[in-house]
């Protein structure tokens, strides 16, 4: 801690600043928890798909308080956990008033860490549905921005061939802890005839799930979230790390393979290690990562080449070699690809050009990849992390980084758990309805698409 | 010996010159690093084993059972009994046939085997007049007998000893036995320091090619082995004065090995239970034999592998051609060298009992990946270091292909081995 850090933290840095109005941070519910107040479930039409996914989910709900035109809005009288509604009926900008109507009560009424949880069809019909469809998005993120004491807004969009089984990982993730800096975003779920009916605890159980990077940071935390999911862990770490790869390894009941992911073998390496073992792949997730970071102007070949390997050709080989269905210990059918992005790559971010073509790039990948794999039914998605307290940001100058960990709606840096628990909702066997998505772990980071 | 016992893999951790990067890690803490590398590689945290059997030749009082304790700091289950072996530097490959042998006898159905040393943490023990004088001290009666007792110790008796590295029976150290040896056996000093870089070169070459990646975990930030210098040639170890032999000695610090610290070990099953547990097998575990000189009349002594190894071919009707890669331990550039002028000697060998000479080694087959004048020679890990390094060269040389591995020890003993790939 730099001396400047220190008086931040102390008593007396902390009066002043929390007299400039930089409050705590609020402690936000994490892990397999769901809201603790009811969970509010307002239908805008004939549609059941959201009410007979909560019930998959073993979730009481209650009707919706909606808002009167009086002078006194009514309210709910208590804290209420969770706003759901089912927008999937909702085509008309005239609907968009029983959605302020069920919103305004509600928002008012929310717990900490509570869930407002919109789910809508993707856009379809006549030019006022789709730009209905549209405007959802951005009343999904303006109420991320405006929720309070950790509370969340995310917006679901389903096809119309999704059923409550195809749905029912999504809605548990999101209104669980696990989603906790997962804030005013979007994403889509489609129909994949899923025959999951109920959220499991150990979801991953004896599956065999690789790691890249499980050596510290993200990675670290990525192996033991699976871990605790039932996952047999493969974590990959450059030899050099392998001795805090190996105490993560142990302490996940994991192994450990020592290898540098750009070598031209690695994913042969990484077959070869499972195979050998009897066993193939059920997913992978490319969380090796690297900065070089300097302004356009001073970015050399070198600095532009490696990150670019690192963190994009060398996961490229990889899946080439891990997704060749005649390589004995490769990934299975059914299997799941997820990529690490970051919203510098989504948003850009100065001085680091080459980061955000690899990252930007990661995401490209996935969306490219997720139609070439559906035949195999194996997913391809990315989460794309904001501002993350791990080594690689505690590398960043104090103020920078106190700005970057505060300019978000929940006012805090993600924990890596969080990135964890979104990897491992995305690799969860009731998520194939989730392909060729990029998930923001950001906390509605103020930068960013 | 039944051929059940096989050889799975192996951890190590880098090793490192005493009083370096790992100076203050006790053989405890290195051992432990060792297993649980190990444990990581195959996954065995949390499980039983049948046994693990390890030991240090520079042992503190206070590791009297160093490897079940190193077990309990470790992830396996704390339910895995161990036991600690010693026999000087063949600690490492002793503690391998210990395990294989309980494997074949069918009492457990895994188990590792390791040697850990530390020289920078080499137990320092008091000089023999000022133990006698303490001892005299505590079973005095009155005051002025314990002042009288306690008066005797004079400061030259305070100097702390280090561990003897000397032969008890000849007061000569190894180095100066093995200068015997090397005069006895017209050992150049150019083929010592050609055998000496041909290790620097052989194992800086095996780790740009990233040999090591599955056999070594780093340890205290530490990431290769940090004796190893991949520029020495024979030109600058020409260059070195003579250690050992006197003015017209051969021997250098350059063509001996450094003291060093590390550890090393080896998971051998049956191939039942690698199979039950999904692991790879890399080598069977043939044979193995142990063999003493007398030297302290006179015998080499540390070419006693040579008698362990004839007798061990012979039992098993082979040939030193039936061999693909050969292992023989580096105590020191000569001991190598006499050891194959011995291997070649109709004379010495028929006097040890054998039918005739062992036979001329092809030398390409010689510690390709180096040995332990670039590794280092931590005494109790040796062995462990080169049983699976040989059985994964072994493996990816193809099935059935033989290696033979001979380690020298004090005390005038050699313990060798042969390993068969799967
Ligand atoms: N920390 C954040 O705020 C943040 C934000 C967005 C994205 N990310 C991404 O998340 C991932 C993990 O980040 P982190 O903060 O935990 O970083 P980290 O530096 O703490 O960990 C990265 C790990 O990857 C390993 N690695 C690097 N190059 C490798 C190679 N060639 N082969 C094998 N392993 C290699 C490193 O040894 C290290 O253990 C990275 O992809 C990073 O770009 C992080």
């Amino acid at each position: 801690m730099g001396a400047l850090e220190k008086l931040f933290y102390s008593p007396v840095g902390h009066a002043v600043s929390t007299r400039a109005g930089l409050t705590d941070p609020p402690t936000l519910r994490r892990g397999r928890t769901w809201p603790d107040g009811t969970m509010v479930l307002a239908p805008l039409g004939a549609s059941t798909l959201v009410a007979d996914t909560l019930d998959l989910l073993g979730l009481e709900t209650s009707d919706p308080i909606v808002d009167a035109p009086a002078d006194s809005p009514p309210g709910y009288g208590s804290r209420i956990g969770a706003l759901v509604i089912d927008a999937t009926d909702l085509t008309t900008i005239v609907g968009l008033e029983d959605l302020r109507a069920v919103l305004r009560p509600a928002v008012r009424a929310l717990e900490g860490s509570g869930r407002v949880v919109i789910v809508a069809r993707e856009p379809s019909g006549n030019w006022e549905s789709k730009s209905v469809t549209r405007a959802l998005d951005g009343i999904n993120r303006t109420i991320g921005k405006e929720l309070r004491r950790g509370a969340t807004s995310n917006l679901v969009y389903v096809s119309a061939d999704a059923t409550p089984n195809d749905l029912l990982s999504t809605l548990g993730f999101v209104l669980q802890g696990r989603s906790a800096f997962v804030d005013g975003q979007t994403w889509h779920v489609g129909g994949a005839s899923s025959i999951v009916d109920a959220l499991s605890d150990q979801p991953l159980k004896d599956r065999v799930i690789v790691v890249t990077g499980a050596a510290r940071g993200i990675g670290a935390s990525i192996a033991r979230i699976l871990a605790r999911d039932g996952a047999t862990i493969v974590g990959v770490d450059i030899p050099a790390a392998g001795e805090s790869l190996a105490g993560v390894a142990n302490e996940v009941g994991g192994t450990a393979l020592q290898l540098d992911i750009t070598a031209d073998d690695a994913g042969a390496a990484i077959a070869e290690h499972v195979a050998r073992r009897g066993e193939r792949i059920y997913g992978v997730v490319h969380c090796a990562g690297i900065t070089r970071d300097k302004m356009l102007v001073n970015t050399d070949a070198e600095r532009w080449g490696s990150v670019l390997d690192v963190n994009l050709a060398a996961q490229i080989r990889m899946n080439e070699v891990l997704l060749d269905p005649a390589i004995p210990g490769s990934v299975e059918d059914g299997g799941r690809i997820v990529g690490i992005a970051s919203t510098s790559g989504l948003a850009g971010n100065k001085g680091q050009t080459n980061y955000a073509a690899s990252k930007a790039g990661v995401a490209g990948l996935v969306e490219a990849m997720a139609p070439d794999l559906a035949d195999r039914r194996i997913t391809a998605n990315a989460v794309a992390p904001g501002f993350i307290e791990t080594a690689m940001t505690a590398r960043i100058p104090f103020i920078q980084r106190e700005i970057f960990r505060r300019s978000n709606s929940l006012s805090q840096g993600g924990q890596p758990e969080d990135v964890a628990e979104a990897i491992g909702y995305l690799l969860d066997p009731a998520s194939a309805g989730v392909n060729g998505q990029v998930i923001r772990v950001c906390g509605q980071n103020l930068v960013g698409a | 010996m039944n051929s059940n016992a096989v050889i799975v893999g192996g951890n190590r951790t880098p090793f490192a010159k005493a009083g370096g990067p790992y100076a203050q890690a006790s053989s405890h803490d290195l051992l432990t690093s060792a297993i649980d590398g190990l444990a990581a590689r195959y996954g065995l945290s949390g499980k039983q084993l049948g046994e693990v059997a390890a030991g240090a030749v520079l042992k503190h009082p206070r590791d009297f059972n160093l490897t079940r304790e190193a077990v309990l700091s470790s992830s396996l289950a704390p339910t895995t009994p161990a036991c600690d072996l010693q026999q000087a530097c063949g600690t490492g490959l002793e503690a391998t046939i210990y395990i294989a042998n309980k494997i074949s006898l069918g009492q457990i159905d895994s188990g590792i085997a390791g040697g850990a040393d530390s020289a920078s943490d080499a137990p320092i023990t008091v000089s023999e007049p000022l133990r006698k004088a303490l001892l005299a001290a505590n079973a005095a009666r009155s005051t002025g007998d314990r002042l009288k007792a306690l008066a005797r110790i004079r400061p030259s008796h305070l100097k702390p000893l280090a561990p003897g590295v000397n032969e008890p029976r000849t007061g000569l150290s190894m180095g100066e036995h093995q200068a015997l040896t090397t005069k006895r056996w017209e050992v150049t000093r150019e083929a010592q320091d050609e055998l000496a870089a041909a290790s620097h070169h052989t194992l800086a070459a095996a780790w740009d090619n990233g040999f090591f990646d599955d056999l070594v975990t780093p340890f205290l930030g530490v990431a290769k082995d940090s004796i190893l210098r991949p520029d020495t040639s024979v030109e600058k170890l020409s260059k070195l004065k003579p250690a050992f032999g006197g003015p017209e000695g051969t021997m250098t610090a350059g063509n001996s090995t450094a003291l060093s610290d590390g550890a090393a070990t080896v998971l051998l099953s049956n191939e039942q239970w690698a199979k039950d547990n999904h692991l790879p097998v890399l080598a069977k575990f043939v044979d193995a034999n142990v063999a003493a000189v007398d030297h302290p009349a006179g015998d080499d002594l540390l070419l006693a592998p040579v008698g362990a190894v004839g007798h061990m071919l012979e039992r098993n009707g082979l040939t030193i051609e039936d061999f693909d890669l050969v292992e023989i331990h580096e105590a020191f550039a000569s001991t190598v060298l006499a050891t194959l002028k011995a291997w070649e000697s109709e004379e010495y060998c028929t006097s040890l009992g054998l039918k005739g000479a062992i036979g001329t080694l092809d030398r390409s087959k010689l510690n390709t990946m180096g040995s332990s004048l670039a590794v280092g020679h931590p005494f109790a890990a040796t062995g462990a270091r080169i049983v699976p390094s040989l059985a994964k060269m072994l493996h990816d040389l193809g099935p059935g292909k033989r290696g033979l591995i001979s380690v020298c020890a004090a005390g005038g003993q050699g313990v060798v081995a042969i390993l068969e790939a799967v």
